[in-house]
């Protein structure tokens, strides 16, 4: 592991041009990849892609938010901002794994949600909503790793699971450390500064009870070395799908309940 | 009330120069101005265009509930400071001494028309009703003490969003909200969802929309992103009744939008035609 990095260069760097996405890990842990498309309501939002594929020679289903390689990547996966139809999409196929009892991984990586009038139209706050409450209750294994950015609501609608992987220069917030100080502060430029009070790192994470694991990077970043990352990313996964395939489908409900149950801080 | 005629009668014997002018209720919506004292006759409804103003949570139980049946669930439940956030201890010590509210929400059972409910209220006079610790915590036991007893739930919401100090915390309250909503519902709960001006961000993208029936007040706020962001994401003015409540009920989003002087009323039918009549004395 690295040296100990700030939020702040973190943050620079899973912006790294060439920090790998879905699309390079899928060919690289998973055999038999095939893509299904489409919410069945309204259309195919390719800001999140799903389907199904392997591990290990295992049937797995795979749901995950899209980062475009380049500008022209970009513009079909909306910058990895997804629309009410892809969370639709995403609960559709989620759904089907349950009915079939594949586990799921979902790949989070997304600025948040796309904040338009087409997302309002269509229910943005409904869709994520539903998605946050249906995964809880979910009869088949979820795991949820964050690869880069875990914006808000956009990344939750991918994130009620059993258990969460970050990524180690991953982060995951409320809001974006630039949003977040133009709410508190009305002063957008003050972002550094917000996203190193906002305690959004790999290790925030797992100290705040929101990750379970965080996976090592190569030396420079998870761009330096693809095939690294993505051993470290498969080795995970092969140790921790079977080993929540074996819980009691209750037990395993009741303890995915729990684990977001007990997050909070009061005095009473 | 007596303070107003006070005025009147320092204003006439008094220096004699300027008329009285009764206080004037601006209105968000309509921007039409009416005396204050109309607004409130009306329960903090625009005399000109209709919207249902911000009620406090203790307004809006005098008005939705039977007579000194509410009882408040975790009274004593106080906030902390997850992240160590600069300056949010005393943020809300500061807000509980001027509004007399323990936090953003109060919970608890009660009965309208002798129907048995538990209830939930939020107030946007405390940090714009975001969901904290707090929020999140008081609302989850409420949904589940509703499960346990086999209760109806009906949640007033009012709230900006998440509570910015509570960073990655706050969002989880979002899960965990959503979570005791589900297994309400997988019991057979009846939960009731009443959003009230205005309901946006982590609340709307949580429990708020997760109602069996949805009801709105007329020209409330509903939505997921604020307004601001959108126009500049979109770089144009977006139009006058862009999220508000008939807008959502336009595109499926609310059941039915009523007007507050009907709403204890149409509660209470939907209580009862789900099964749940008064007690027999």
């Amino acid at each position: 592991m690295d040296e100990k990095r700030t939020a702040w260069e973190r943050l620079q760097l899973i912006h790294t041009k060439g920090r790998p996405t879905i699309k390079d890990y899928i060919p690289q842990i998973f055999t038999d990849w095939y893509e299904m498309h489409g919410d069945r309501l309204f259309g195919d939002d390719r800001a999140i892609i799903g389907g199904l594929a392997r591990l290990d020679g295992e049937p797995v289903t795979i749901i995950a938010e899209v980062k475009g390689r380049d500008i022209n990547e970009n513009k079909v996966c909306n910058f990895a901002m997804p629309h009410p139809e892809g969370y639709r999409k995403a609960l559709r196929i989620a759904r089907q794994a349950e009915k079939f009892h594949r586990p799921i991984i979902c790949f989070i990586d997304t600025p948040g949600a796309f904040c338009g009038v087409a997302a309002e139209e269509r229910g943005q706050g409904e869709a994520i909503a539903k998605n946050i409450a249906e995964f809880m209750t979910l009869r088949t294994p979820i795991i949820s790793i964050v690869l880069g950015e875990g914006g808000s609501g956009g990344a939750l609608a991918l994130g009620v699971c059993d258990e969460l992987a970050m990524l180690e220069n991953a982060e995951y917030s409320v809001l974006s450390p630039r949003g977040f100080a133009s709410i508190l502060w009305k002063d957008a430029s003050r972002e550094q500064e917000a996203s190193e009070l906002m305690k959004i790192t790999a290790e925030d994470m797992v100290r705040l009870g929101v990750a379970e694991a965080i996976i090592e990077e190569p030396l420079g970043g998870a761009h330096n070395d693809l095939d690294k990352i993505s051993e470290n990313i498969h080795e995970y996964l092969s140790q921790k799908i079977p080993e929540k395939c074996k819980k009691d489908i209750d037990v395993l409900l009741k303890e995915r309940y729990t684990k977001f149950r007990k997050i909070g801080a009061f005095t009473e | 009330m007596f303070e107003d005629f006070f005025n009147v009668v320092k204003k006439r014997w008094g220096d004699g120069e300027e008329e009285y002018k009764p206080p004037m209720f601006k209105c968000p919506r309509c921007q039409g101005t009416s005396p204050l004292s109309k607004y409130e006759e009306l329960h903090r409804v625009c005399p000109k265009c209709n919207y249902h103003g911000r009620l406090s949570s203790q307004e809006r139980i005098a008005i939705t509930v039977d007579k000194e049946s509410f009882k408040e669930f975790n009274a004593n439940m106080r906030g902390a400071d997850p992240l160590d956030f600069p300056d949010y201890k005393e943020k809300q010590a500061e807000l509980r001494g001027s509004t007399g509210l323990s936090e953003a929400v109060i919970t608890g059972t009660a009965t309208i028309k002798g129907s048995p409910v538990v209830i939930g209220i939020m107030d946007s006079r405390f940090m714009m009703g975001s969901m904290g610790s707090i929020v999140g915590e008081k609302i989850t036991r409420a949904f589940e003490y509703a499960t346990e007893h086999k209760l109806p739930v009906i949640m007033f919401t009012a709230s900006g969003g998440a509570r910015m100090q509570e960073g990655i915390v706050s969002l989880m309250q979002m899960a965990k909200t959503s979570g005791a909503v589900k297994l309400h519902s997988e019991a057979g709960g009846l939960y009731i969802s009443v959003m009230t001006d205005p309901t946006t961000g982590g609340v709307t993208a949580s429990f708020a929309s997760l109602g069996d029936i949805i009801i709105a007040e007329p020209k409330v706020l509903i939505g997921f992103a604020g307004r601001r962001v959108i126009e500049g994401t979109i770089k144009q003015r977006l139009p006058e009744d862009f999220q508000l409540a008939e807008f959502m009920y336009d595109k499926g989003f609310v059941d039915m939008i009523v007007e507050r002087r009907k709403l204890r009323s149409v509660l209470s039918h939907l209580l009862k035609l789900h099964g749940f009549y008064p007690k027999e004395a």
